[in-house]
């Protein structure tokens, strides 16, 4: 059964076509059965992620409350996390702008899977959420030769560091640390899906709705679209 | 066939019926199981906190009398007591109790929409529990910071629980707020999406206003709590200065520098505030629901309670810094969070009013759960005034840190709650079990209890007044504090004391009328709400039987001009309102069949 399909058997009896502005929205909320006109799962990752917003806000506003409340300099970001590549001049950033590339990239591929999810086109499905997971790992790769390369040549603990203020690598290092550990299981959770839609699983258990794929991708861009802000606000200021 | 949650399944042939005991009671999915897990956790959690404070009165009543309780002793009781109270009984139980308990049942569903991660929700709770209690036994024992945690005391050498007990403390809420947002999201999306067939959001019984919107506001405010749980966790552990200033502690120079103790009190207050009312908004749904009922009389201004509730929710995250007049702040602001805190004050006296304009004329029932519910309208004024004044800068700052701010609190997010537990127990104890509770003992229960806890905290009011501060182990001679300050704090304790024993009659009661209790009827309180209208009393798993119930009405047509009886189930259809219709499983059968959902 096709996807609208299964829209029409669950919002069945609610309304008969829906309607547009203001008057839409008040007849969606009264309605009976239910407030949004998407799968509860769709409803279920919409709230957890506004959750999660606040999570991430927590975080960046206590860094910058530590950022202003520290009494010693803040170290000059694009100096801290700049690359030589074979002896030459260190580029600032240089690092942190291919990462940020891969991730938007990734998010690029996921929209395509969605896509191709909703055509029912299984191996292509598979093949761009692969893609999705795979920069996603690369993501994760860089990161961790970043904090290796922080750690080992640059002296930078969480509780302190050459450059200047402790508190700079306390927030590097539980920010970027958070939003990895998202990456990561992001790309656990993209791998999980995607073999589900290859073997079938769904077609098995929800007449061929892949809509679990488009799921996982509001929580593969909400990763992508935080690390946007991190990236402004830690390495950019 | 196209996926169907089982919240929404329309058939019962789709459900698979767990038949083996692990899967019925341990490892079950059923929300009503789940539900009572819950309950019965926060119970078994809450009355170590009740003994606590029990420890802690003998103390304060008659110093130098127990050898066993030293001030390192008292600090650890007041951290675990007030931090178990607020967080591991009342809202566990809320939410995942009552929450699990009503939502399916009273919008109709199956279940919530994802049981598993509900199932999850308990047992990561019950891990949190576990670790919480597990700090009683760790070198140093719990940590003794106050429930507030404020650093740097809370991590620094010199407050009890440094080593050990502080860490186990935050991992055990955050460990917490995972559980909570499993069972959150699953509390809100069921809300939104999972209703029956007529039951749209303003004909939600205010039961689930009450929880729905909590169970938000946890989603919202959990988070300020655990990014501060993972902060301080790592000042303990790795000695980051997030909170930690320079500092000499003991006498030695710290090795911290830089940090911000306010950004602390921020992080905790943003959460702090909307706990408040994570715990107070279903309290306050449940009890309209229970005057309802039992005054045979519609709610008094539904649509009006409904937007109080959302209003309260929303202005509970902008007045959180009334926690924090004596930590000193730009005058502005102030200014700001005084305002703030008044105006929160609009909707809520709406509610009161409406809560007494149902009684009004009403046909009052004075059952057990009626007492409970009228004996809350009673303590909640008396909290909510105390809490007026202390949210003006001028009154607060003398007041701030007495046995006045004791007193307020316990009075509305203490007692006020626990009253509507009790009501909501007694209430909902048919349905749960089939089986009737002791009424006489029940009654006991309540006139001990609401007498004896103002005999507790009013005059916590008075000593406040006095100056008598918060948090004190022991006062010894002051010029400020009179004999007879003493000697109400002996009577303090003597009734508190009491309190204490008379919960053992309702534990008695609960117990003995589990097993030994006449058989409930299935609608034992004449009530309209679909959680009384189902076919088996207690529900059976998938709760309706072949089809799920349609709704016509909102949960309020009690005497009704002109109705056979003095309530219309929710169930009921237009044409058939002059019908008499006391056998509920006919009334679900007479629903029309067709809910318009083509099944596969
Ligand atoms: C019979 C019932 C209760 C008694 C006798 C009692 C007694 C006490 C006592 C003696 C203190 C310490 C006061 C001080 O030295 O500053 C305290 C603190 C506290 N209680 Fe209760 N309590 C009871 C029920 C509750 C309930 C139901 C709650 C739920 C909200 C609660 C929440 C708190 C909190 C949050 C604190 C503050 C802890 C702190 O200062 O860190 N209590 N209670
Ligand atoms: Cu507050």
């Amino acid at each position: 059964m096709s996807h609208e399909a299964t829209h029409e058997d669950v919002q069945a009896g609610s309304h008969a076509a829906p309607e547009g502005g203001l008057r839409g929205v008040v007849a969606d909320w009264s309605a009976d059965k239910q407030a949004f006109h998407v799968p509860w799962g769709k409803a279920m990752m919409w709230i957890f992620l506004l959750s999660d917003t606040f999570i991430f806000s927590c975080f960046v506003i206590s860094y910058m409350t530590v950022r202003y409340s520290t009494t010693m300099p803040w170290p000059n970001a694009s100096e801290v996390f700049a690359l030589s590549f074979g002896g030459g001049d260190p580029i600032p950033l240089i690092l942190i702008a291919i990462m940020t590339f891969v991730l938007i990239t990734s998010s690029g591929t996921m929209a395509l899977a969605v896509n191709y999810g909703y055509r029912r086109d299984k191996k292509k499905t598979v093949m761009l959420m692969a893609a999705t997971a795979a920069l996603g790992a690369t993501f994760v790769g860089m990161q961790a030769f970043e904090w290796t390369k922080l750690i080992v040549d640059e002296g930078i603990r969480p509780w302190g560091n050459p450059f200047g203020a402790p508190q700079f690598g306390s927030s590097f290092f539980m920010i970027t640390g958070f939003h990895g550990a998202h990456v990561t299981a992001g790309v656990i959770y993209l791998i999980v899906v995607a073999r589900r839609v290859a073997n079938g699983y769904y077609d098995r258990t929800r007449g061929g709705n892949y809509e679990m794929v488009e799921i996982a991708g509001l929580y593969w861009h909400f990763v992508d679209l935080v690390w946007v802000f991190i990236f402004a606000f830690f390495y950019l200021w | 066939m196209a996926y169907v949650a089982i919240a929404d399944r329309d058939h019962e042939a789709h459900l698979h019926d767990p038949d083996t005991f692990i899967t019925k009671y341990i490892w079950s999915q059923d929300h009503k199981v789940i539900a009572i897990q819950y309950g019965l956790t926060a119970i078994g959690i809450g009355l170590v906190a009740l003994v606590l404070s029990g420890l802690m009165r003998l103390q304060l009543g008659f110093p130098d009398t127990f050898s066993f309780i030293d001030p390192n002793d008292y600090y650890q009781f007041i951290t675990m007591h007030g931090m178990i109270m607020v967080i591991y009984l009342l809202t566990a139980l809320f939410l995942g109790g009552f929450g699990n308990y009503l939502i399916p049942l009273m919008i109709g569903s199956r279940d919530m929409v994802f049981p598993f991660m509900n199932m999850l929700s308990f047992w990561v709770y019950l891990l949190a529990v576990l670790i919480l209690v597990a700090s009683f036994f760790v070198p140093g024992g719990p940590t003794g910071a106050g429930w507030t945690l404020y650093p740097p005391q809370a991590i620094s050498p010199g407050t009890p629980g440094t080593t050990w007990g502080i860490i186990l403390m935050l991992v055990s809420l955050a460990v917490f707020i995972i559980a909570f947002t499993m069972g959150g999201l699953n509390y809100v999306t069921t809300v939104l999406q999972a209703r029956c067939k007529g039951m749209t959001l303003m004909r939600m019984p205010l039961s689930i206003w009450g929880i729905f919107m909590a169970t938000i506001l946890g989603l919202l405010a959990f988070p300020a709590l655990l990014v501060s749980a993972i902060m301080m966790i790592l000042d303990s552990l790795l000695g980051t200065s997030f909170f930690m200033p320079a500092m000499l502690a003991a006498g030695e120079i710290a090795s911290y520098e830089g940090g911000s103790p306010i950004l602390f009190q921020h992080l905790f207050w943003f959460f702090g505030h909307p706990e408040v009312y994570i715990v107070a908004l279903p309290a306050f749904g449940i009890v309209s629901d229970l005057l309802s009922v039992h005054a045979r009389k519609n709610i008094f201004g539904y649509r009006m309670m409904v937007w109080a509730i959302l209003a309260i929710g929303g202005l509970s995250f902008i007045v959180w810094a009334h926690h924090m007049y004596v930590s000193g702040m730009n005058p502005y602001f102030g200014f700001f969070f005084a305002t703030t805190t008044l105006i929160i004050a609009v909707p809520t006296a709406i509610k009161v009013y409406n809560w007494v304009l149902t009684l009004w004329r009403g046909n009052i029932h004075l059952t057990v759960p009626m007492l409970f519910a009228i004996g809350f309208i009673f303590t909640f004024v008396h909290g909510g005034l105390t809490g007026l004044f202390l949210g003006n800068v001028v009154v607060d700052l003398p007041l701030s840190d007495t046995y006045f701010v004791v007193g307020h609190f316990h009075m509305v997010m203490g007692v006020s709650p626990i009253l509507v537990v009790f009501g909501a127990i007694y209430h909902w104890f048919p349905k749960i079990t089939g089986r009737m509770f002791n009424e006489t003992l029940g009654k006991w229960h309540f006139w001990l209890t609401l007498l004896g806890t103002y005999s507790i905290y009013l005059p916590m009011h008075y000593l406040g007044i006095l100056g008598v501060p918060r948090r004190y182990y022991a006062y010894g001679t002051t010029d400020f504090i009179p004999e007879s300050a003493m000697t109400m704090n002996t009577g303090i304790t003597i009734s508190a004391l009491i309190v204490a024993v008379v919960q053992l009659i309702f534990l008695y009661n609960m117990i003995w009328s589990v097993f030994r209790g006449p058989k409930a009827d299935p609608n034992p309180w004449k009530a309209t709400s679909l959680e009384w209208l189902t076919p088996d009393t207690p529900p059976k798993h998938g709760n309706w039987g072949p089809d799920l119930p349609v709704v016509y009405r909102w949960a309020y047509d009690y005497s009704v001009p002109g109705a056979a009886e003095d309530y219309i189930p929710q169930n009921q259809p237009p044409d058939a309102t002059h019908k008499t219709v006391d056998d509920h499983a006919e009334a679900v059968e007479q629903a029309p069949q067709d809910d318009g959902a083509p099944q596969a």
